[in-house]
């Protein structure tokens, strides 16, 4: 079992529920990434998902797609982020993944882009555009390098192979609320909770994490009602967006992304309290 | 599917079972996990399709009755007199309905969205031949039809808009990303992916996951067996040689495929060298690209080293596009298409030549294809036959070219 996997069952376990925010790397900058890290690291957070930013996102809604395409003009590169992540491997508790089109990888070479991304200190890797059985030696390699290979569950997804995906992902489950792309929704629809008892079932305990769609703490609250965590993407990154916009600095970006994601955990089924 | 040589597997017999083309595993289904059924319900439905008679059949009457096929296969005497080589065939896809060999393929898609109880259809478009031929098949059929054009060539190709409108076409302007037929694609996939259940995705070129490339490549695959079929009434045997352009690549894999399986028949694909061979300034990924993943399937493509989609340049909005089919791709490694490319400069010569010697007006997407004749033909015997496939018209182009001439 991965590190991310044992870590998440323990709290699952221990009848926590979990946060798992995602940031776009290098939006606006590396700096403001490492600082809003640095910030959320003691929340008590499931796990940080970092976008790595692609130029053609097909599962991303405008939100997140205007955030890659600001970083990649701004000259992002992933060797960059890599040693960004790396430097600050030693410090942060929080496990980190990478959330990243799998044709970033392909050009890399899987087997490279999955050391490099181990050795930057990431507990695991998310292909949102790599579904079960497309690649298969993609979960060899990062099981073969101690990393999770998390995969995807649509509301689209017949039962059979729910249970596939279940059982073949490693880290945790993630659930997709909606039949569609990312970005924030009034309302998630009403058959979250039997699909994401269905998934818990079928992977054994595996937990499973709610995204897409999920925005404000209410939401939050009503899928850790069934999931055990929830997956903020959209929301979080347009509070990216209003503090690039009014030309914050790192540090104060991160402070106010902490606020946001504090005020995000206050929708878990279990109060939050600060860790250390 | 008769297999006559046992010992190497034919190049036709592609795609296996899992969309992939040949040893290097081009192809694929590299989408998100929402459309995984989608694409797999779309298989089956094809699958089931094809081999139907009575599909066959209404789509055999649409291209006849409706389409205008066969389309001729021209000799251009003064085309190959200008040479001094080979004889000069044109396949006349310029002559079908809408003005190119687009509507070959939204024909046979449309009719397979209507089997599928699909309501509705969308397409993304680049110059907009594909999003005319959609909306066309759409109104034809009774579809709703919505088709996405980056907002850059919505401005680019006012014509076209206008057409899609009066066939009752939604023209949905992106402006995301370079704005351009890339990020069109991209749009039109999200829309599929909400959408899926009521709607059919009618992809424009050999490119997307599977079933896509080898649906319409079978789609356009007509036009190979025309030619066929008209070389040997016309010629009294195959063609020795046969060029197309190459942006996606479904004119070219339409005549070509038929002929994979003819050593005798060599086979030219033309790219778009557009403005120079650095990154950026071309679209010529067979030709300067490597393999990598864009719009669900593994093939060449332009990018960096960071896999980041590099934009795309040709003077044909048609061949601006930064990847390429996986079956040329696989036609490449395997040595059997010859692709080379040429600059935007040399399909303006030959549009212009093809105008004064022939009175035809290509499409500058195909002038590239007759751009490449000025070093295949007068290398050839005058017993020799060339069929061009000259896959659309050109009256599209008419104010790009006056621009770019200064006129």
């Amino acid at each position: 079992m991965t590190d991310l996997e044992r870590k998440l069952r323990a709290r699952v376990e221990a009848g926590e529920k979990m946060l798992a925010p995602y940031v776009t790397a290098g939006y606006p900058d590396l700096a403001t990434t490492a600082e809003i890290l640095r910030a959320i690291d003691d929340l008590g957070l499931g796990c940080v998902e970092i976008g790595i930013p692609f130029s053609d996102p097909v599962a991303d809604g405008p939100t997140i797609q205007a955030s890659f395409t600001a970083a990649l003009e701004a000259g992002l590169k992933v060797k960059d982020l890599f040693a960004t992540l790396g430097t600050l491997a030693g410090e942060l508790v929080t496990p980190r993944i990478a959330m990243v089109s799998y044709s970033v990888a392909c050009r890399h070479g899987p087997d490279r882009f999955i050391a490099a991304a181990a050795q930057a200190g990431l507990a695991g890797v998310l292909f949102p555009d790599l579904p079960m059985g497309c690649e298969p030696e993609v979960g060899r390699l990062a099981e073969s390098a101690g990393l999770a290979d998390v995969m995807l569950v649509a509301p689209t997804t017949p039962p059979q192979r729910r249970a596939e995906i279940a059982a073949a992902s490693t880290g945790f489950v993630y659930y997709i609320s909606v039949a569609g792309i990312t970005g924030e929704r009034r309302e998630l629809p009403a058959e979250v909770g039997p699909n994401v008892a269905a998934l818990k079932q079928a992977g054994g305990g595996k937990p499973v994490f709610v995204g897409f769609g999920i925005g404000r703490p209410e939401q939050v609250a009503e899928v850790t009602a069934v999931a055990d965590g929830a997956i903020v993407g959209s929301a979080l990154v347009r509070q990216m967006t209003e503090c690039a916009k009014a030309a914050k600095s790192p540090q104060a970006t991160g402070l106010e992304i902490r606020r946001f994601v504090q005020g995000l955990c206050g929708g878990l089924g279990k109060a939050v309290t600060a860790r250390k | 599917m008769a297999s006559n040589a046992k010992s190497a597997p034919r190049l036709s017999a592609v795609p296996d079972t899992e969309g992939r083309f040949g040893p290097h595993r081009f192809g694929g289904r590299y989408v998100p996990e929402t459309l995984v059924p989608a694409v797999q319900q779309l298989a089956a439905a094809y699958d089931a399709a094809r081999t139907d008679p009575a599909f066959n059949d209404d789509l055999e009457r649409m291209r006849r009755d409706y389409a205008g096929r066969p389309t001729p296969l021209y000799l251009a005497r003064r085309l190959s007199e200008h040479y001094r080589g080979a004889r000069i065939w044109l396949k006349r896809e310029d002559l079908a309905h809408t003005g190119s060999h687009k509507i070959n393929n939204t024909l046979g898609q449309a009719l397979l969205a209507v089997r599928m109880g699909k309501k509705r259809v969308i397409a993304e478009t680049g110059a907009g031949q594909h999003g005319v031929a959609t909306a066309t098949a759409a109104a034809a059929l009774g579809l709703e039809c919505a088709v996405y054009m980056g907002s850059e060539d919505v401005r680019r190709q006012e014509l076209n808009v206008f057409r899609m409108k009066m066939l009752g076409a939604k023209v949905i302007a992106v402006s995301a990303g370079s704005a351009t037929l890339k990020d069109a694609t991209n749009e039109a996939m999200r829309d599929w992916m909400a959408s899926s259940e009521q709607t059919h995705y009618i992809i424009g070129s050999v490119v997307g996951p599977d079933p896509f490339p080898r649906m319409v490549r079978d789609f356009q695959a007509v036009i190979g067996r025309e030619v066929r079929a008209q070389s040997a009434a016309a010629i009294g045997r195959l063609p020795d040689a046969i060029v197309a352009c190459v942006g996606g690549g479904s004119n070219a894999a339409g005549v070509f495929y038929d002929f994979v399986d003819e050593p005798g028949v060599r086979l030219i694909g033309v790219e778009a060298g557009g403005r120079s061979t650095r990154l950026g300034d071309h679209a010529a990924p067979l030709n300067f690209g490597q393999p990598g993943v864009l719009h669900g399937a593994l093939s060449y493509v332009l990018q960096d080293e960071d896999g980041q989609t590099a934009i795309a340049h040709s003077a044909a909005a048609g061949l601006d596009y930064p990847g390429v089919g996986p079956e040329h791709s696989y036609w490449k490694d395997s040595g059997r298409v010859q692709y080379v490319s040429r600059t935007d400069l040399q399909a303006m010569a030959a549009f212009r030549l093809l105008c004064r010697r022939e009175g035809l007006i290509p499409a500058l997407e195909s002038a590239h294809a007759v751009a490449y004749l000025e070093e295949l033909a007068p290398a050839m015997k005058p017993d020799q036959s060339i069929v061009v496939n000259l896959s659309g018209r050109g009256d599209k182009d008419c104010a790009e070219v006056m621009r770019l001439a200064g006129e």
